[in-house]
């Protein structure tokens, strides 16, 4: 049991330690801001800038964010506060199924409907001449991909806020959405901003559905229409070569480790919200 | 009331029972894709058939060899991970019960495990993979994806094990058993529906994740005969057949996906059908 326990506890460092060490290498030859925000991507002849891959990762994990985000807050409140016990016996499924649904799948399905969707008929009603494959496809379908998960976190936050609380403010004479405006969201407001944060380095480190659909042009995206590339698809793409050119797989192991470093830290400071929530 | 405060309260209202209905639309939206798409190409020699020469050229054969690549990944790897998350959780539950800051610290670093992207797994899995001089192969695949689904696996046992009443492990010991017999016997029993539940999760994502063993497992066509050896999983299957440009390669990707896509539907109604049935053998307070 003891030694279980010893393997998982240490398996954060390990990862940390062996993506640290294998990157070494690159970290020791360049300077760590040139790395980050130089905009040359040849690795033939020993050029590793990953600014456009860091900037085509916000781009579309923002994006995401921007569209999921407010969906699932509505879709939540709706859920634990208007509507009777049926409607949430039938979102849990709803919500499990989602999140099953493997993100090749969700790759899949984006390549059958979203592209198609923006190619022929977003873009012409913006004006923009576009594939299809884009930031803004790949933001919708980690979109959809992330709604389960906030929503998830979301509905159980809601749910534990004392129905006395909601009930005061209705006797006290406020509207049903006076209510949840003042009172429900200003308490959870921790809750939901560490919903929201969980949701966002989930995005962030999507590999597969996003590589299918982004276009992965390394290239710096000038609207969400145009195509781009993220740092983990950097990573999916480029298995096969990187053991023939020097140096490659030290950078793909920074890109990596660049993604744990983020992750990580996107989770701590979220957690703390989450625990100022429950001191509430 | 003022007559705006009445237009702002129908506005987000209508907002939020639209927002309901969309998550719920784009869901059926999906599956009737898959099963639409997937339809059509599926035939019963896709799924009994390993790739015959040619087949990414839209020759003859199946994907049996991935089918089989993905179970047996995600079962080897379902397997370890519960043999090494079962006492995690219990030792959490029973041992530690007093220490709560622990059991606390050791919560906050599963759950920051759990929020690690499996790309990371992958390129980790990797990188030990030529550290210790071992090919692509099903082993390594089993290796990253189980460390992949531990935390998962834990805290969805922990989630069910904290529930256990204290009154049950008191009486336990009460009559004699000791601790190791208390977690064991009585925990595992009084979890067991969620025990279930955790493990079939653990599998669904084992199956479906593509990015861990896209380094470490390999692809291959043929059947995997020994732990060594590289393996096709269904993940890589989809996303290989759909980057050939031959159309009916393109529409057995869509298959392989419905195949994919039903494997998970089976597995998440079994551990929902499952969960209910071992809520019996509860003992209730």
């Amino acid at each position: 049991m003891i030694v279980s326990l010893m393997i998982v506890s240490l398996l954060p460092f390990f990862l940390f330690l062996g993506l640290y060490l294998k990157s070494f290498l690159l970290l020791h030859d360049y300077h760590l801001g040139n790395l980050l925000f130089s905009k040359e991507w040849k690795p033939g002849i020993g050029k590793f800038g990953f600014y456009p891959f860091i900037v085509g990762s916000i781009w579309v994990t923002l994006l995401a964010m921007l569209i999921s985000a407010p969906i699932c807050l509505l879709s939540a409140i709706h859920v634990t506060q208007f509507t009777k016990k049926h409607v949430l016996r039938i979102m849990h499924p709803a919500i499990d199924i989602l999140a099953g649904i493997p993100s090749v799948v969700y790759g899949l399905w984006g390549i059958l409907v979203i592209v198609p969707f923006i190619s022929r008929y977003l873009g012409p009603f913006f004006g923009v001449q576009t594939m299809g494959y884009s930031i803004l496809a790949a933001a919708f379908v980690l979109a959809i991909m992330i709604i389960p998960f906030i929503l998830n976190i979301l509905i159980e936050i809601f749910r534990t806020i004392p129905i006395a609380l909601k009930e005061s403010s209705l006797a006290l004479g406020a509207t049903e959405w006076q209510t949840v405006k003042h009172v429900l969201v200003k308490k959870a407001l921790p809750g939901i901003i560490a919903a929201f944060g969980f949701g966002l380095a989930r995005a962030f480190g999507e590999t597969m559905a996003v590589l299918m659909v982004v276009g992965n042009v390394v290239k710096l995206p000038h609207s969400v229409f145009d195509p781009g590339y993220t740092l983990p698809a950097l990573i999916a793409n480029n298995y096969g070569e990187m053991l023939s050119i020097p140096k490659y797989d030290s950078a793909l192991m920074f890109a990596a480790l660049v993604l744990l470093g983020v992750s990580l830290f996107f989770n701590l400071i979220m957690h703390f919200f989450i625990i100022r929530f429950n001191k509430y | 009331m003022k007559p705006g405060r009445k237009i702002e309260e129908k506005i987000f209202r209508g907002l939020m029972i639209f927002s309901t209905y969309f998550i719920l639309a784009i869901l059926a939206i999906i599956i009737y894709t898959i099963f639409h798409k997937g339809m059509k190409s599926l035939t019963w020699a896709m799924l009994t058939q390993i790739p015959k020469g040619g087949y990414y050229y839209g020759k003859e054969g199946g994907i049996l060899n991935a089918i089989l690549g993905s179970l047996y990944l995600a079962i080897g790897a379902t397997c370890l991970a519960f043999l090494i998350g079962l006492p995690v959780a219990l030792y959490m539950n029973v041992f530690l019960v007093r220490h709560k800051k622990v059991v606390a610290f050791i919560r906050f670093l599963l759950d920051l495990v759990w929020g690690i992207p499996s790309i990371v797994y992958g390129a980790f899995g990797f990188s030990m993979m030529i550290f210790f001089g071992l090919q692509t192969s099903l082993l390594a695949g089993i290796l990253t994806v189980t460390m992949f689904i531990i935390p998962i696996m834990i805290r969805s046992m922990d989630e069910i094990l904290r529930t256990v009443p204290t009154g049950l492990m008191e009486a336990s010991y009460s009559l004699g058993s000791n601790k190791s017999e208390t977690a064991f016997r009585i925990f595992t029993r009084q979890a067991s529906s969620g025990i279930i539940t955790a493990i079939l999760l653990s599998f669904g994502r084992a199956i479906g994740d593509a990015a861990s063993v896209l380094f470490t497992a390999g692809y291959t066509d043929n059947l995997p005969n020994s732990l060594l050896e590289p393996v096709a999983t269904l993940p890589l299957s989809i996303f290989f057949q759909l980057s050939s440009p031959v159309p009916a390669v393109q529409d057995r990707a869509y298959a392989s996906a419905l195949v994919l896509t039903v494997i998970i539907l089976v597995v998440s109604l079994f551990s929902r059908g499952l969960g209910k049935r071992y809520h019996n053998t509860k003992i209730n307070f």
